[in-house]
């Protein structure tokens, strides 16, 4: 596991050494009742010998405030698990999770339903709408059970309801929607609440491809808006890069590499994660700062990009001038210089095809 | 061909033999052909003794129950009758308009006027105020059994068998448990409602409950319900739909049973009155009567299962629900005004007598003239079947073919032959189709040969459990076993054989019948339309009803009574038959018709090895619905179990009634577990084979 990039801000949630062990017996494992253990591997390996099954293995992972991150894997990787987990809709067998520094594991279940009625909201992938409700009681049913009145939920759900884009179906039921309009009222209900920390469990999975790319753009811009703290799960690994500030890879229930985008695609830590970065088009993740490279001459004359410029935008420029373009931190200051060979460097690491037999 | 021959069709064979030998051997050993009479367990005797015991010592609680129940029923049934026809038929249409719409309630209104016209408004009140009553008795306890099965594994695991014996023990069995602890009146019917409607309920509630899916309950959790929030606002009503389908089933059981109750009299209901019309041999009227008991069943099923439609549509909901509000409004006004009205005229109060019309005078007189006329046709038809099919089914050939049934004498060579015949029959499919069925035809042979009733009961013991075992593993085998050794040992096996020998016979008939329409109907869209309203009206019928057309052509007998049974379970046979055939997966279809299938290979290879399975599922719903009839049918002169369940009720003789009712309870539960296994079996092999 590659080591997290340092925290320049604080961080909302933190799961620590969170196992989840079905079968039996669960808890037999962990005597200690801390899922910290010395080896991890060799410990799931003995829990599947002896008749259970491993859900969840040792997921340590923070996510910051303002911050999207992804949880990446194959259906079965226990991405699904480790969120309901945090949520507690699934009873984790050890670790902790900490919300504001504060063990949700711990809370009774009185603190957990007013956690969950404030602190928490969650998308389902098949939206988990009342189906006897109508847009706008579903909306504001979470506030319904809290006991606001009648006046308050209904403005409330009206504020969602704008920002999510569904003013006049306020009364339809959700039969009568669309997929991308349900997923929108799913949405709709779990900012309702204004909750700080936002659980998103393959919200888009079960929509079609171009709705999908729609609702991340909705996605992106209410974020944009709201700067929630935001665990997001997905078993698309174009999707994770299109919103993920951060994301982890899990396989058989456990972390594989967690870092930014472009981290997993330069450095793999193996061949599963190697797979996954396969397919997708470096130039668009990449930035100027992954190519840069230490400046050894003059910088005089060389244009000024910042960090965050995607290569492919650069393509023409660097096309024409062949000394690079200056590569510029938030500060001001000089990370590096971008030149041509560097970008045709990195992106030959992205393709899979046997390099052509150049004849001298 | 002898690969496939594994080692249980060596098994199988051996039992062939051992059966042909302890047939040999019968009229030599005593005790073979009927269990010795000092061995029997007096069961009957001993539950007669608790009965007596209980009412005795604890009849003071439940006559205090019984009388502290008398006075709703009062209550309402004073309500009913006191209400001129015209109000109380304005608020039925009223909730058949809500409930569906203008179509049924023109259906409700003029079936309202027909009970007025022909007179019978009071009893189908006094039918109605026992069902208003039960009915939300059976749905608060099944809601609530339902609800405990739930949430409980081990509840759940106690609460099913008993549903299992409430909806197979015969209605008869227990009603006279009820009449001895409850005593005599409107209660008894109240209870046995009750205990006979709640079961529905509790299998609706666990379904419905459990199929909410999981992310809404996930999302409820998330939205921060309490326990109480998660149930009352997330799961009830997520579940509505499947819960009023609950109250549809229970409404409709519960009738029937009301009507069933009525048996034991004093009740002035409508269910009385029709079963007093056949003792009479009064057909037109029994068959006047019998209509009103449909028509209510009719009105009441079209109404539930509308509000249970609507739950799920709720599109339509808005429409409904501006009308809901207004409808209390309407129903005030209606109700004041129609009252009012019927203080003017006099007609609207109550029907005059002297306006009641009845055909059933008419009726009878043309019944005669068709009974006269046409006498030899409807004797031939009763003789044909039963010299050649009831007859050697029961006593089979070498008892039956006689000069006067069949017009020989039966000779050895006729026997030889017979046997010859049957055993070359049984190589041939042994060859060409495979020794299970070739197994299947030698038995059936020897069944046809020597008569059920005169087959040794520990071949026929051996047989049935062995082939229980070998469809649902040990726990069948073994409770087959234990449930027919429960028949013999307590004496009461050869009725019990008498009823199969009757039931088997009309569901042979009513599976090959329904089978055969249901694959017309999924060829033919004007055939299913026409079938479909006949299922529907059947499937509502009282059992009741359904007898009196039978016994006004044929009389009192088996015939009738077999007859009666075809007509009932023929239904499921047409209904899975063609509901198996019409959902086909459409890749295997075409994919067959590229193949360049002909109509004739698609049906019978494809088509209806792929339904197999549900319509095995027809078949399990065929036994089922026969042997509900049966027990009605014995009303009309049959002499198997059922009818000992009917003279325990009418004889008092508790003990004994409730033996014979578990026996039936019994061969029903072995029959509905083997054939459910053998669909499940087929499925299995359907999935392996197609997807």
């Amino acid at each position: 596991m590659t080591s997290e990039t340092p925290a320049k801000k604080d961080v909302k949630l933190s799961c620590r050494n969170v196992w989840k062990i079905y079968g039996e017996e669960p808890k037999q494992f962990f005597e200690a009742g801390n899922g910290a253990v010395e080896s991890p591997v060799s410990l799931a390996n003995t829990i599947s010998n002896s008749n259970h099954i491993v859900a969840n293995a040792d997921v340590s992972f923070n996510v910051h405030v303002g911050e999207i991150f992804v949880i990446m894997g194959l259906s079965g990787s226990g991405k699904s698990t480790i969120v309901r987990c945090i949520s507690r809709l699934v009873e984790p067998t050890a670790g902790e999770v900490l919300l504001d520094g504060e063990d949700v594991l711990k809370k009774s279940d009185a603190e957990l339903i007013d956690i969950r009625r404030h602190k928490m909201g969650m998308v389902f992938q098949s939206f988990g709408l009342m189906p006897h409700l109508n847009v706008i009681e579903n909306i504001a049913f979470p506030l319904k059970l809290q006991g606001v009145g009648e006046r308050e939920r209904c403005a409330q759900a009206e504020r969602v309801i704008e920002l999510v884009g569904l003013q006049g179906r306020e009364s339809n039921f959700p039969n009568e929607l669309s997929g991308g309009q349900q997923q929108r009222v799913g949405i709709a209900r779990s900012l309702a609440v204004e909750p700080e920390v936002w659980l998103l469990d393959e919200p888009f999975s079960a929509l079609d491809p171009l709705i999908r790319k729609k609702m991340q753009d909705e996605f992106l811009r209410i974020q944009s808006v709201l700067h929630k703290s935001i665990v997001f799960i997905t078993h698309d690994f174009q999707e994770a890069l299109r919103v993920a500030d951060r994301m982890a890879i899990m396989r058989d229930g456990a972390i594989v590499q967690v870092g930014r985008p472009a981290d997993l695609i330069l450095n793999p830590v193996d061949d599963y994660v190697r797979e996954f970065t396969r397919d997708v088009p470096w130039e668009s993740v990449l930035c100027a700062a992954d190519v840069a490279e230490a400046a050894d001459g003059p910088l005089k004359g060389l244009g000024r990009v910042t960090a965050d410029t995607p290569i492919d935008s650069l393509l023409g420029y660097l096309g024409e001038n062949a000394d690079g373009v200056a590569v510029e931190a938030a500060d001001g200051s000089v990370i590096g210089v971008a030149r041509a060979a560097n970008v045709v460097k990195a992106l030959a690491n992205g393709y899979d095809t046997t390099p052509a037999d150049v004849r001298r | 061909m002898w690969d496939r021959i594994d080692r249980d069709v060596y098994h199988w064979f051996a039992i062939v033999l051992i059966t042909l030998a302890l047939i040999l051997a019968q009229p030599h050993v005593e005790w073979l052909s009927a269990y010795p009479k000092n061995l029997i367990i007096p069961f009957a005797d001993w539950l007669n003794a608790i009965m007596n015991w209980l009412v005795t010592h604890l009849g003071w609680l439940f006559m205090g129950v019984s009388w502290l129940l008398e006075w709703p029923i009062k209550g309402v049934r004073m309500v009913l009758q006191a209400l001129p026809w015209s109000v109380t038929g304005f608020l039925f249409c009223l909730v058949a308009y809500i409930a569906s719409g203008w179509r049924l309630a023109l259906f409700t209104l003029t079936s309202c006027l027909y009970m007025v016209i022909i007179g019978y408004w009071p009893e189908s009140m006094n039918t109605l105020s026992l069902v208003a009553i039960s009915v939300p008795m059976a749905i608060l306890f099944g809601f609530g059994l339902g609800v405990w099965a739930f949430y409980s594994r081990r509840a759940e695991r106690a609460i099913m068998p008993l549903l299992d014996i409430l909806q197979t023990v015969p209605a008869f069995a227990y009603l006279l448990l009820i009449l001895m602890l409850f005593g005599f009146g409107t209660v008894v019917g109240l209870i046995a409602s009750v205990l006979y409607s709640f079961p529905p309920m509790v299998r609706n509630t666990i379904v419905g409950l459990r199929r909410v899916p999981a992310e809404v309950i996930e999302s409820g959790l998330m939205s921060g319900a309490t326990g109480r929030q998660l149930f009352w606002r997330v799961r009830v009503p997520s579940a509505k739909r499947q819960l009023l389908l609950g109250v549809n089933q229970a409404t409709m059981a519960s009738l029937s049973m009301v009507i069933i109750a009525s048996i034991i009299g004093g009740t002035a209901d409508i269910g009385w009155e029709v079963l007093s019309q056949i003792r009479k041999a009064q057909f037109g009227e029994s068959l006047l009567a019998g209509l009103v008991i449909a028509l209510i069943a009719m009105v009441i099923d079209r109404v539930t299962s509308g509000l249970a439609t609507q739950s799920g549509d709720y599109e339509n909901r808005k429409r409904s629900q501006s009308l809901r509000h207004r409808a209390l409004l309407i129903a005030c006004i209606g109700v004041v005004a129609f009252y009012a009205l019927a203080k003017f005229i006099p007609a609207l109060e109550v029907w005059p007598r002297d306006l009641e019309f009845s055909p059933a005078r008419s009726m009878n007189e043309s019944l005669t003239y068709l009974i006269v006329n046409f006498r030899t046709e409807i004797e031939t038809i009763k003789t044909l079947a039963f010299f050649f099919v009831m007859l050697p089914t029961k006593i089979g050939l070498q008892g039956s073919v006689s000069p006067f049934t069949w017009g020989f004498e039966l000779q050895t060579w006729h026997s030889l032959s017979y046997a010859a015949g049957m055993t070359m029959l049984g190589a041939f499919c042994a060859y060409r189709v495979n020794a299970h069925v070739a197994i299947f035809i030698l038995l059936f042979a020897i069944f046809f040969y020597f008569g059920l009733t005169k087959m040794p009961w520990p071949a026929l013991l051996l047989i049935y459990s062995f082939a229980a075992w070998r469809i649902g593993g040990t726990r069948l085998g073994l409770g087959t076993f234990f449930g027919l050794g429960f028949i013999v040992v307590t004496g009461i096996w050869p009725e019990a054989m008498l009823s199969v020998y009757l039931c088997s016979i009309a569901v042979i008939i009513s599976f090959i019948l329904g089978a055969g329409l249901g694959i017309w109907a999924a060829g033919n869209d004007t055939v299913s339309a026409i079938l479909r309203p006949i299922n529907d009206t059947l499937q509502t019928m009282p059992l009741f009803v359904i007898l009196i057309p039978f016994v006004m052509i044929f009389k009192i007998g088996e015939f009738t009574a077999l007859l009666a049974i075809i007509a009932y379970a023929i239904v499921p046979a047409i209904r899975y038959t063609e509901h198996g055939l019409r959902n086909l997966p459409e890749g295997v279809i075409e994919a067959a018709q590229m193949m360049g299938c002909s109509n004739r290979q698609m049906l019978w290879s494809v088509k209806i090895p792929l339904a197999l399975p549900v319509m095995m599922l027809g078949l399990n719903q065929t036994i089922m619905y026969g042997i509900a009839m049966l027990v009605i049918a014995a009303l009309v002169g049959t002499n198997g179990l059922e009818q000992i369940v009917y003279i325990g009720l009418s004889d008092g003789n508790f003990g004994l009634g409730l033996i014979a009712g578990m026996g039936l309870a019994i061969i029903a539960m072995i029959a509905d577990r083997t054939t459910q296994a053998w669909s499940r079996k087929k499925q299995n092999i359907a999935e392996i084979h197609f997807w």
